[in-house]
């Protein structure tokens, strides 16, 4: 990826995380970490988020929450798992109210490991989501053109 | 009176991090129902100590909530050394303060943050979250992790901070002290804020003491209830600890309370700091738990009191582990407070319990 053709912006939602991946979302959109050098804006709407950031796995209340924002949000859009109870469940995979990783609910396109995951890791991730986007949107454009 | 209709707030809502849900009952502009609904993130954590022994189930503790991690596994590992009769070394206590009293500054100042964010003062969000920073940089570099520390263990703590790093904190934290006290003198004398939170969501004495209010919620309604002033562990040495208490009861008074207590950890760290004693940082933990042995523990965490308990079957597994987390209590009066207030002031209120909906729900 060259150059990003847009400013992506981001949704954050806490599917069933410990706080600790949220609080390092937040984080990284902040002075300290400047996710915002990317273009990325932290949005409370669905309809104007890109990237959709999923902390914690999904559990039987909040799968319907996770597949309602992600099926808000207009094409073309990218999912990114952040921290490793998104990726699979971590810890708590064996939980009795855990279904596991968000990919359980809704397609994920880059995963962010870590407890909790790093401010640098969400970064990693967010540029690489952003690589993804492109690709989609292309994707998108050119599906157009041969119809 | 009006047509009523019900309002849903959250679970995705941009005021908060966390996913709680209330129907908000409101005729005209004014809320008189709340009814709020839990369970986004129950995964179930007490039903883990049947597959986890009791020094693993330290780092699931620590993880019930991110924010009060540290608290946490303190109060766990307090609770389970209680139940074995273990001696922790007076080093080790001194430690856990310190880590457990710099965890209190970040999440105090996570929240201002957060509170601030709730009334469009965006900037000073920023700010907040960026004198958090340099508290968890201590964290990394005196532990490793940033938010988990994974520090505590049952019997003692994992890693011992040397006299230079015991200077490099009190350094840091008189640095942060004087952007703080700029910080807080805005937050607390500017006039758009005081429009926000003066006279919203007030509880009084009787009321915080009726719905068994804890933390800073109480506080600010007069209730000088403080765990720390129990003197149990390293807080017995203080030379004066004194609850920050306010007589208001309103939402001004609970972004006060906290302030202030961000430079009362301030002090405890640095008084303790000065004369934490020499010896070992931790002692083995052989054997198990007697059958039918029961244990229970209180602790202050930044949001308040909470409550551990713990049996154990004479196996590695404890047979029960409880806990109750300040925000469960609080959640009867933050629905009180809801009650009466304009539609506009709900995110204000709901934030000024400081809800940590991963503790409430496990």
């Amino acid at each position: 990826m060259a150059y990003a053709s847009k400013s992506p912006w981001v949704i954050h939602y806490d599917g069933s995380s410990c706080n600790g991946c949220d609080i390092e979302v937040l984080a990284t959109l902040c002075p300290g970490f400047d996710g915002e050098r990317f273009g990325v804006i932290n949005t409370g709407n669905p309809k104007h988020a890109d990237i959709f950031l999923v902390t914690g796995s999904v559990n039987a209340q909040n799968i319907d929450v996770v597949r309602e924002i992600y099926d808000q949000m207009v094409e073309p859009k990218v999912v990114v798992a952040c921290g490793i109870c998104a990726c699979s469940g971590g810890i708590f995979h064996d939980c009795y109210n855990v279904i596991g990783g968000v990919d359980k609910a809704i397609p994920v396109d880059v995963y962010a490991p870590g407890c909790a995951v790093r401010p640098e890791a969400i970064i990693d991730a967010i540029v690489q989501g952003i690589g993804v986007l492109e690709e989609k949107a292309a994707a998108m454009k050119s599906a157009k053109k041969g119809a | 009176m009006g047509k009523s209709t019900i309002i849903p707030f959250g679970p995705q809502h941009p005021v908060l991090p966390e996913p709680l849900h209330l129907d908000l009952v409101v005729e005209d502009e004014t809320v008189i129902d709340c009814i709020p609904q839990i369970g986004f993130v129950h995964r179930g954590l007490e039903k883990l100590v049947e597959t986890r022994d009791y020094n693993q189930f330290i780092y699931v503790a620590e993880r019930i909530c991110g924010i009060c991690a540290m608290g946490h596994s303190l109060g766990y590992a307090e609770t389970v050394e209680s139940l074995m009769g273990v001696e922790v070394p007076r080093r080790a206590e001194y430690l856990r303060v310190i880590w457990h009293e710099l965890s209190r500054i970040h999440s105090h100042l996570l929240w201002l943050g957060l509170a601030a964010d709730a009334f469009g003062f965006e900037s000073m969000f920023m700010h907040c979250w960026r004198l958090r920073e340099r508290v968890l940089d201590i964290f990394e570099k005196t532990t490793g992790g940033r938010v988990i520390l994974s520090v505590v263990r049952v019997g003692g703590v994992n890693r011992d901070i040397d006299d230079a790093m015991l200077r490099e904190i009190v350094n840091v934290l008189d640095g942060i002290k004087d952007d703080y006290t700029k910080i807080m003198n805005t937050l607390l004398t500017d006039t758009s804020v005081k429009n926000r939170t003066v006279g919203v969501g007030f509880i009084s004495k009787e009321a915080a003491l009726d719905l068994s209010m804890v933390g800073p919620f109480s506080r600010a309604s007069d209730v000088p209830y403080d765990v720390r002033s129990f003197g149990r562990g390293a807080y017995g040495e203080l030379s004066d600890f004194q609850p920050v208490t306010d007589a208001q009861g309103d939402c001004f008074a609970r972004v006060k309370v906290r302030c202030l207590e961000v430079l009362q950890s301030i002090e405890i760290i640095k008084e303790l700091a000065a004369k934490v004693p020499a010896g070992d940082i931790s002692v083995a933990v052989k054997g198990a738990p007697a059958e039918g042995a029961q244990a229970s523990n209180v602790l202050e965490q930044p949001r308040g009191e909470c409550y551990y308990y713990a049996r154990g079957n004479g196996t590695k597994y404890l047979e029960r582990m409880r806990m109750r987390t300040p925000t469960s209590q609080n959640l009867a009066g933050m629905a009180t407070a809801l009650k009466g207030c304009d539609l506009a002031d709900v995110n204000m209120i709901v934030l000024t319990i400081d809800p940590c909906i991963s503790c409430t729900e496990r």
